[in-house]
């Protein structure tokens, strides 16, 4: 089996999010870089698991300047196989996907996996725009994945329940909690990184759909009214007759 | 020209976010001038497909087709894309629920037509077409501007309440041209928690945090959010101890939430905790630390003790309630 897991590089969750040059760029000064979590924590790990189970080739990918190198020799090091860095910046996911889907019709994977959304852009969108450039059925936001040869059972969430799938590979997912749980890197996986394939591909000509015209912060909050927890019922009457939310 | 919005439905009713998109989308109609048409796809009835008429369709494409009742994405992809050029449409709108999460950036991809994810507000079309949406898990905005002739987005749940005005749309068989070969992922069962609240359509939402010490002390939550008709959610502790249902957890990396009321009980409020809930309108703390940060973000707060505090709530509340 051979796999492909989307990596993208996002500001660490603890990050103060900050804009420059008049609100049309984020400033990066002072923040740290993770792997998005949902591509770590879940489609990663499950990528390995497989690898580990039934034997898989994992391959990984990441869009993204030469500052993305560090993000991905964590994931190599947490058990990818081999690496490819598609060195191109952009915040646009269909500019995004298309640079990855020509990665993966070269390739021929039976599985692509991407995390249920970034972080930072919040698009949820690669992994759809993905199957639907190369042809194959997108399975969103799946907490449980299990393969029994071509055969892939999922379950994924459904607005107020679940729903159990099947489908026949290739396919392309998007992982969410449940699907596993998180690693950390040993030395000897961090070690084997540095000497793993890493090959920097240039992009190919592809569309930019949409562009972040500027960026806003939320409004800041006017204060925290308190009410003595001997006063229960005064919360009460202030959420049905002042904030009128019940 | 038209707009058309994905009205999708759950056990024959159409999702309340699926309402909020039909009046979003009714609503940019208005502003291109043009007509409203909504699709459904499924088993569903006649008169709840024409009461869209009430949030601004004037039309309702129906493809009656029961291998659609759980949307399957690659045959709902394929037939909104026959939808947009049999009606020439120039917006496509969906929920940013799950469903919509699925279908909306195939058929981007299928269309080149720009897609923004998760808008939380009217776009701007004086000057191109500006959509303003969450960013950094909701602790920014976007405005993002999308280039392409034809555009789609995604409303994210609970932004705009959908009210029900007067209408009613009419109702289209639509033949869209399915072959077996589009229904590549079979449902193989479906599992619904009947009678909850969907957290993501809930109103009002009821969390507990690690300070309620263990599962066993989920009855006052349960009983405050049943008195309200809350969903309820955990904080990613919680969900991780294994106390609470991995669905219930919010924040940065679990689900993001934007009820009219957010109560939070034992929960410190953590950056990654509050990007998740932060969009709530109106929220409320109960946590007997008096600098716990979850005061900043809140705009009702009680310092007190949750085993304490919570009863006397549900108590209060059932007051009103009874009234
Ligand atoms: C990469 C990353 C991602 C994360 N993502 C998320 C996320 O999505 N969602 C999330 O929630 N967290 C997330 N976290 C974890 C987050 O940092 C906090 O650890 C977590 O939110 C704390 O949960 P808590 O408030 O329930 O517990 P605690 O921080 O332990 O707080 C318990 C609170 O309960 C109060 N308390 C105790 N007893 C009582 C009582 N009797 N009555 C009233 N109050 C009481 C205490 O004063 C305290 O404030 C993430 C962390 C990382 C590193």
């Amino acid at each position: 089996m051979k796999i492909l897991v989307c990596i993208s590089k996002t500001p660490d969750t603890t990050a103060k999010i900050a804009f420059t040059d008049n609100n049309t760029k984020f400033s990066e000064a002072g923040v740290q870089f993770i792997i998005n979590p949902y591509d770590e924590w879940y489609a990663l790990v499950r990528a390995l698991e497989l690898k580990e189970t039934q034997g898989a080739t994992v391959h990984l990918i990441t869009v993204g300047g030469a500052d993305t190198e560090a993000v991905i020799r964590k994931a190599l090091a947490l058990g990818g196989d081999e690496a490819f860095r598609v060195n191109a910046d952009s915040h646009d996911s269909f500019y995004i996907a298309s640079q990855i889907a020509a990665v993966a019709q070269q390739e021929q994977y039976d599985l692509i996996f991407t995390g249920k959304e970034t972080i930072d852009y919040n698009g949820s969108s690669v992994g759809g725009m993905l199957a639907e450039l190369l042809g194959l059925p997108f399975v969103s936001i799946a907490s449980k994945l299990d393969v029994n040869g071509t055969t892939a059972t999922l379950v994924r969430e459904i607005e107020g329940g679940e729903e159990t799938v099947e489908v026949t590979l290739p396919l392309a997912l998007s992982a969410q909690k449940g699907m596993a749980e998180a690693r950390i890197p040993n030395m000897r996986g961090i070690m084997a990184a540095r000497t793993k394939p890493l090959k920097v591909v240039e992009p190919v000509a592809a569309e930019h759909l949409t562009s972040v015209v500027s960026f806003e912060l939320p409004p800041a909050k006017a204060g925290v009214k308190l009410i003595a927890a001997d006063q229960v019922e005064e919360l009460a009457r202030l959420l049905h007759e002042e904030a009128k939310v019940f | 020209m038209s707009v058309i919005i994905f009205a999708d439905q759950f056990q024959g009713k159409v999702k309340k976010s699926a309402l909020e998109a039909v009046q979003y989308g009714a609503k940019i109609a208005q502003q291109l001038g043009v007509p409203a048409i909504a699709i459904a796809v499924g088993e569903v009835g006649a008169a709840e497909l024409s009461a869209l008429g009430q949030y601004g369709a004037s039309k309702v494409l129906h493809v009656a087709d029961a291998r659609l009742n759980e949307p399957e994405a690659g045959a709902t992809t394929k037939l909104i894309a026959e939808a947009v050029a049999k009606e020439n449409a120039s917006v496509i709108v969906f929920s940013h629920n799950f469903a919509g999460r699925s279908i909306a950036p195939q058929l981007s991809a299928k269309l080149k037509a720009g897609f923004v994810a998760g808008a939380i507000g009217l776009p701007d079309t004086t000057a191109g077409f500006v959509v303003k949406k969450n960013v950094f898990s909701g602790k920014a905005f976007a405005n993002v501007s999308i280039g392409t002739d034809k555009k789609i987005v995604s409303v994210m749940p609970n932004s705009f309440s959908p009210v029900a005005g007067e209408g009613s749309a009419a109702v289209e068989a639509f033949a869209a041209g399915l072959t077996d070969a589009d229904f590549r992922i079979k449902s193989l069962k479906v599992e619904t928690v009947s009678g909850e609240v969907p957290l993501t359509e809930a109103e009002i939402v009821v969390s507990g945090g690690r300070g309620l010490k263990g599962p066993e002390h989920w009855g006052i939550v349960e009983d405050l959010a049943h008195t309200l008709g809350a969903a309820t959610a955990c904080s990613r502790p919680v969900a991780d101890s294994g106390w609470r249902p991995h669905h219930e957890h919010v924040g940065q990396t679990g689900f993001t939430v934007r009820p009219n009321l957010y109560i939070a009980i034992g929960i410190s409020g953590a950056i990654q905790h509050l990007a998740g809930v932060n969009g709530s309108k109106t929220i409320v703390v109960i946590n007997k630390d008096p600098e716990a940060p979850f005061f900043k973000a809140a705009d009702y707060g009680i310092v007190g003790d949750a085993f304490e505090v919570v009863p006397k709530l549900t108590e209060a509340v059932k007051k009103y309630k009874g009234n």
